[in-house]
């Protein structure tokens, strides 16, 4: 499969507090993988070195033929371009307050990428139809229910035609009533073979989506394989006391 | 007609024609100029800059800390001293607008670190530079939330204008002051004055409430 993201020896630290230990891991091209983990034990971080909303002390980062070595100082043309090669959803949809759904979803491609804004209108109505939103296209997000901000963000992540989708705890925010259409959402780009890294809570999901888990615990990457050997691992005492203690009931 | 309404109603003119041509120009030139240096100045001061940082904290530090009439009596009277004569409306322009300039650079700031910094997070995640996220996501959402701090500050500085009449600026109190002077009617023209600055300041304020109107249509 081909790789299109990859850290190599990634450290992140707050302050004193080492939150990520010599993380090396690849991602794969079409591939949903989703990240578990206690909390605090790194995997939100994770996702937000990809696009470098968190900047690693040491290691690199390759998204497709960029590099980037954290040792150095990183530069601002490194750092739009690798934004501009991903997209990220996050737990509380910070959709912008003061555009419509249809310019919160065209904004990026406009302002960004410079893309014309009759062709963008009509693409970004086609992705709003596609997250079942297209009636609501002239509201604005205030209006919107969490679940729908939440869609109109996954169209607006999707407007730029990302190589891959980052989702920060998609639904962590939201009544389960309204995680159901989210996920809804979720499951479907990952039937369509979009290259989705996923950090969420959500173990029933994790199984129904994920091609591959990540399992972190204390800033270390603890299981990294296929879904179903993550499940059926009954020998590791770690993993098998987090899916019972997320599985209470 | 009694000899004090008489009074009053021949100096509505004056006063008001003063009003016109010095207060509202003086306010709003000033205020115009406060503006500009008061973004650069929140902007400096949200930024990572250290001596820039440090530059403009001290300006707003020393203008916000010290009285605007001693200001304007330094720059007037005390500049020439050191060489610096101005007109007494350049004077009082460069006072004006550097002191609400220093007030207002607060208003924006508070304004911008009272944005969510998930907005920050999602405009630098589709790629954006930072005058991009500024122009396009924290400056419309700036214009709304610092509107009412905004409009104190633009009221601070029309009342404060009536301070130009100390050097030598014939604003509507400076005429009150005159025509005080011959009729001995203080508090009938003194009044007559108050009444003219709150008509102009209930103007600023229902402005105010028309653009916040527009500006929350979103929320």
């Amino acid at each position: 499969m081909d790789t299109i993201v990859s850290f190599t020896d990634m450290n992140k630290h707050f302050n004193e507090h080492h939150v990520l230990k010599n993380i090396n891991v690849q991602f794969n091209k079409g591939e949903t993988t989703v990240i578990l983990g206690p909390s605090g034990s790194g995997k939100s971080t994770l996702l937000r070195c990809i696009n470098l909303l968190e900047i690693p002390q040491t290691g690199t980062l390759e998204i497709e033929s960029l590099k980037v070595d954290f040792t150095a100082k990183l530069n601002q043309k490194d750092r739009l371009s690798i934004r501009q090669n991903t997209a990220m959803v996050f737990q509380s949809f910070n959709l912008f307050p003061h555009m419509t759904v249809l310019e919160n979803v065209i904004e990026g491609p406009i302002t960004v990428l410079k893309k014309d804004k009759t062709k963008m209108v009509s693409i970004g109505e086609q992705l709003l139809e596609k997250v079942g939103l297209l009636h609501k296209k002239d509201s604005f997000p205030s209006q919107l229910s969490g679940g729908q901000q939440q869609r109109v963000a996954i169209a607006r992540a999707l407007a730029m035609e990302p190589k891959f989708l980052l989702f920060d705890e998609p639904t962590s925010a939201l009544d389960p009533e309204l995680e159901g259409e989210v996920l809804k959402v979720l499951k479907a780009l990952a039937e369509e073979d979009k290259s989705m890294i996923i950090v969420t809570h959500n173990l029933n999901f994790a199984r129904v989506v994920a091609d591959r888990i990540l399992f972190l615990e204390n800033g270390e990457i603890v299981f990294d394989g296929k879904t179903e050997q993550f499940f059926n691992n009954t020998e590791n005492e770690r993993i098998n006391s987090f899916i019972q203690s997320m599985q209470f009931i | 007609m009694s000899r004090e309404l008489e009074i009053v109603l021949n100096s509505i003119w004056p006063i008001l024609k003063a009003g016109l041509i010095v207060t509202i120009p003086l306010s709003l030139i000033s205020f115009a100029i406060a503006l500009v240096i008061a973004v650069i100045t929140a902007l400096v001061k949200l930024s990572n800059f250290r001596v820039l940082k440090f530059i403009f904290s001290t300006y707003v530090w020393i203008f916000r800390g010290t009285p605007l009439l001693v200001q304007l009596f330094i720059v007037f009277f005390g500049f020439p001293k050191a060489g610096i004569t101005l007109d007494p409306w350049t004077a009082a322009i460069i006072t004006f607008s550097l002191n609400t300039g220093a007030y207002a650079s607060e208003s924006i700031r508070a304004s911008i670190l009272s944005i969510p910094k998930g907005q920050w997070e999602a405009a630098e995640s589709l790629g954006m530079s930072y005058w991009q996220v500024l122009r396009r996501v924290i400056a419309p959402q700036t214009v709304r939330i610092s509107l009412p701090p905004i409009t104190n500050d633009f009221i601070d500085l029309l009342k404060g204008t009536s301070l130009a009449a100390s050097i030598t600026i014939a604003d509507m109190f400076m005429i009150g002051q005159q025509i005080t002077a011959f009729t001995y009617e203080p508090l009938a023209i003194y009044s007559l004055v108050a009444a003219i600055y709150l008509v102009f300041c209930t103007v600023l304020t229902t402005l105010q409430s028309r653009l916040e109107k527009s500006a929350s249509k979103y929320v």
